[in-house]
């Protein structure tokens, strides 16, 4: 019998037909839709005269740019209260669910659906967003769209596509101290480069994957697009499904007792070939930082940043104010944002509670916490992280993307570096001028409390 | 849709590598909702200071470069989905893209909205690059039934790879909507047998 992939196993189980010696039309189980990137699409069917075909299997929600505080107020910034009432409006026409400000589910489209068991092993989905890879954590083939296919999905519910080749990333051993999922995917990504994915759907696999925590998953899973892969998955196991059970809209009982003997079906078949393989250690891996302009110009901390002769290498640099074979500990930094779809569910927080109890944030920073969902704002406050946070000098807000792409007020100044918990240092990504070094949840709390970069690994006990 | 068959034209250079969509075109501009202006901001804070004033080094304020072709460096495009930045490119004029690399689905972005991204070998690129630095007012040629890319005059042609249906697509101005409308009842098919198939409904 043919060995077939996790991916080609749920690829292929939403083939509905092919283009001669063309694109497959591939069925999209879930559509996930924001503010963002829907209006033009929305404007297109209706201009076309073309009613949205399956309603119900699209989750609308507000997040990329809703402020992170007063939002129970009207919105003050124009455009974006025009975007959010377009997409009130947009949704309420087509019979659409929406989660806008003031509900309790509103939150990062990548962060609400896991959380509400609307993300499901062996689905497809899509949404205007790149990091919707994040899904793939479940055995999910989940990833970003443009708005004409957002068009396409509301239209067809499918998508014309061509099969993407496969690539797996093993990674075998124990982590050690203070390393995190975060670290493993920057790693990963330093190590292979921005482009390296491009073409391809990615596969993690390894013990390393296997034992961590389904936010973990999602954490490495949300930066698969930042080494140019469309997507990235980890094949569903017991750690999976005891996470999808008990969500609010995730099947029960016996429905999910039939979906659980499915969903074991999916994993990779021994012997089954990929495009492209990568192997790496887990002991190689160490706390990470970013000293570039791009996901991949990544050092671990203890790391001098590298010496090559480029002129993009050269450019970044110049942007970031960083030369050659520098070290960055001791560099002083006055922004720290934890957040964003890669890092802001609860487990992040709780990482950052667990490290800054009992101490404070240095003088000079401004550290943010912003929760990726009213569900994670919730648990914050009942597991008592909030006085922690209070205590600590930290600033706890309502969620949304926020300082992650700055489309809302949380934005870092012009010539600031700013220690990110999200998935993008480009240039000005956070705010015209702002220099990004991307970090784990842990990296960026003890960078918080010293007001400085440091060796979190000589913090830890 | 616009067609496109054949363009000759002079270029840009913008030997930038990984240029990501938030250059192309910042967040802060994707809070309208329609597609249209964007080309005012395209590639923003390379173009203008913080006091809106144009940086004369930015190769789009160099009236000695123009044409309805940009060169770019390797892996134009990745980050961000905003199909925003292919809004900009073609709303500034831009009807072609040639670099040695684009990242996923910024190329399909473009692809649906009739701006075509040519990938090139890093030698041709490079040569390219170097011939329109040498001659602004050199014209490339761009044959996409024959999928060829060359400069006007000079022995200097590549070949380039485009997936069939898209091509039929830039060429008879066609878009995917129609197409998977057409295949509506197949799809209906497919819904109903996976429904009797009841373990694997997602």
């Amino acid at each position: 019998m043919e060995k077939k992939t996790l991916f080609d196993k749920v690829w292929d189980s939403h083939v509905v037909s092919e283009v001669p010696n063309g694109p497959q039309v591939l069925y999209i189980d879930k559509h996930l839709i924001h503010e963002v990137t829907s209006p033009q699409a929305f404007a297109e069917l209706e201009e076309r005269n073309i009613p949205v075909f399956r309603p119900n299997q699209i989750v609308a929600t507000a997040d990329h740019n809703v402020p992170t505080i007063n939002q129970h107020l009207p919105i003050e910034d124009e455009l974006s209260k025009n975007q959010l009432e377009q997409l009130t409006k947009n949704c309420a026409k087509n019979n659409i669910e929406l989660y806008d400000l003031g509900h309790e589910y509103q939150g990062i489209v990548h962060v609400i659906a896991p959380e509400l068991g609307i993300t499901l092993p062996g689905m497809t989905m899509v949404c205007g967003d790149s990091h919707t890879s994040t899904h793939g954590a479940f055995g999910t083939i989940a990833f970003g769209i443009g708005t004409s296919q957002v068009a396409q999905v509301f239209a067809s519910q499918c998508l014309l596509l061509n099969k993407p080749k496969s690539l797996r990333v093993n990674v075998e051993g124990k982590l050690g101290k203070g390393v995190t999922p975060k670290d493993v995917i920057l790693y990963i990504i330093s190590k292979i480069g921005t482009n390296s994915g491009t073409g391809y759907f990615c596969e993690y696999a390894g013990n390393v994957f296997q034992e961590m925590s389904m936010e973990g998953r999602m954490t490495v899973c949300n930066m698969s697009i930042e080494m140019g892969a469309r997507g990235g998955m980890i094949a569903p196991d017991e750690v999976t499904f005891d996470y999808v059970k008990g969500k609010k809209f995730a099947p029960k009982g016996a429905v999910l007792e039939e979906k659980i003997a499915y969903w074991k079906t999916l994993p990779t078949d021994e012997g089954a070939v990929f495009d492209k393989e990568y192997h790496f250690k887990a002991e190689d891996i160490a706390p990470m930082i970013t000293y570039g302009t791009n996901p991949g110009m990544g050092i671990k901390i203890s790391e001098n940043i590298p010496n090559l002769e480029d002129v993009s290498f050269q450019k970044a640099l110049d942007y970031m104010g960083f030369k050659k074979g520098q070290s960055l500990i001791d560099k002083p930094i006055n922004y720290v944002f934890i957040g964003s779809c890669t890092n802001s569910r609860i487990e992040d927080f709780r990482v950052v509670a667990d490290y800054i109890q009992g101490k404070q944030k240095a003088k000079n920073v401004i550290a943010l916490i912003v929760p990726g969902s009213q569900q994670v704002a919730k648990q914050i406050k009942e597991e008592g992280l909030t006085t922690i946070f209070e205590t600590a000098g930290f600033e706890i807000r309502q969620p949304g993307c926020s300082a992650c792409l700055a489309m809302n007020d949380d934005k870092i100044p012009a010539g600031e570096y700013c220690v990110s918990t999200s998935n993008r240092n480009f240039e000005g990504r956070q705010g015209q001028g702002s220099k990004t070094l991307l970090s784990s949840p842990l990296v960026a709390a003890a960078i918080a409390v010293e007001g400085k970069i440091i060796d979190i690994t000589k913090h830890l006990n | 849709m616009e067609k496109f068959i054949k363009l000759k034209s002079t270029a840009v250079p913008l030997p930038v590598e990984n240029i990501d969509t938030d250059q192309i075109i910042p967040a802060r501009f994707l809070k309208v909702t329609n597609k249209i202006g964007f080309g005012n901001n395209l590639f923003r804070d390379w173009r203008y200071d913080d006091k809106d004033q144009p940086i004369t080094s930015f190769v789009l304020n160099n009236t000695s470069f123009s044409g309805t072709i940009l060169v770019a460096g390797d892996n134009f495009g990745c980050g961000s989905s905003r199909e925003h930045a292919a809004w900009a490119l073609t709303d500034y004029g831009f009807k072609v893209i040639v670099s040695s690399y684009f990242a996923d689905i910024f190329k399909g972005n473009a692809l649906n909205n009739g701006l075509l991204p040519i990938q090139v070998s890093p030698e041709f690129l490079k040569n390219i690059l170097n011939r329109i630095k040498e001659n602004p007012l050199i014209q490339l040629i761009i044959d996409l039934e024959a999928q060829t890319i060359s400069v006007e005059k000079i022995e200097l042609i590549e070949s380039f790879e485009i997936d069939a249906y898209k091509k039929l697509c830039m060429i008879n101005g066609y878009d995917d909507i129609d197409f998977l409308i057409s295949n509506k009842e197949k799809i209906e098919t497919f819904e109903a047998n996976r429904n009797k198939e009841e373990a694997i409904v997602s």
